[in-house]
């Protein structure tokens, strides 16, 4: 009898604590695509490389937070009106710094990450040089 | 000399694993500070969040005089618990704009009507418009603004009681 009670009490587990969430409808291009496929493609790929700010391992086009549906409103709505995705990006970089973006991009930081593996395959190609001639 | 160049790698791969064991122990900061403090509040107007006080624009800031502009909900549970923190900075005289997200008006004056209204002015930003564009990402967030209009000073997530004397000098400062 006690047994039959496991598997609510794993369902019970299983239930995601309700967060709390505004119970307004969606900005109107959060989950509408815009009608002219090349400017939605652009949209898509700008929002694939932004990241959520409420959820921060997700983009915000893998979110469905409310914040994220506004910002990807926004980004749709800027694209249509001709702004460039990148000058969206730069927007957004303006506000929230490098991290609201998932775009590799070369920094006064960032540049070790780009110049360490380069280094290092160097000093690799120098010591395979080296030891195939001595063995030559 | 031998000895060395054969024990190095190890040294730097026990030194890599210690500083990032060591790494993993530190908790992961989530906040995701605006870099628009600094900077001028970016042009916005917003209609009003109830009938009984105004709504907000970025002109009714460079009037000389420092204002709290702060960020907030009703649906949002830390903003209730900065409710008494509000109202005695109100109190202290201070001049405090609000910005409703995603709100309801009716929500909006349910939720003043139980924790006080302490708020000049409340501006509705239905699409987190205003939100993005100063850099907030979240509720509640509290930017104070001098009285030129510029973003002195961003505080994230409710203000505690003892964060109350921090943003009175900071109010003093943006004079």
């Amino acid at each position: 009898m006690r047994w039959a009670l496991v598997p609510w009490a794993i369902l019970t587990m299983l239930a995601a604590p309700a967060g709390a969430q505004d119970s307004m409808p969606p900005a109107p291009y959060a989950y509408r695509q815009l009608d002219d496929a090349a400017q939605e493609a652009k949209a898509r790929a700008l929002m694939e490389t932004l990241r959520c700010l409420k959820c921060q391992s997700q983009s915000i086009a893998d979110s469905d937070a409310p914040m994220a549906g506004d910002m990807r409103s926004q980004v749709r709505i800027r694209i249509a009106a001709g702004e460039e995705p990148e000058a969206v990006r730069a927007w957004l970089i303006e506000r929230y710094g490098d991290y609201v973006s998932y775009k590799p991009e070369m920094s006064r930081s960032t540049w070790p990450l780009f110049a360490i593996p380069l280094l290092l395959a160097v000093v690799a190609a120098v010591i395979l040089a080296r030891r195939l001639r001595g063995r030559a | 000399m031998k000895a060395l160049r054969f024990w190095l790698p190890l040294v730097a791969l026990v030194g890599f694993l210690g500083l990032a064991g060591y790494m993993l122990t530190k908790p992961k900061d989530e906040f995701v500070e605006s870099r628009m403090v600094g900077k001028p509040l970016p042009f916005f107007t917003l209609d009003p969040a109830v009938p009984d006080r105004p709504g907000l624009a970025s002109r009714d800031f460079a009037t000389g005089k420092p204002r709290l502009l702060n960020i907030f909900a009703s649906w949002c549970v830390p903003c209730a618990a900065e409710a008494p923190q509000l109202k005695a900075l109100a109190a202290r005289g201070v001049d405090i704009a609000g910005i409703a997200i995603r709100d309801r008006p009716e929500d909006v004056a349910a939720f003043l009507a139980r924790y006080g209204n302490p708020y000049s002015a409340i501006g509705k930003d239905d699409l987190s418009e205003v939100q993005l564009a100063i850099g907030s990402s979240g509720v509640p967030e509290t930017f104070v603004i001098d009285g030129k209009g510029r973003i002195a000073y961003q505080h994230i997530g409710d203000i505690r009681a003892e964060n109350v004397s921090m943003l009175l000098k900071k109010l003093e400062e943006a004079r």
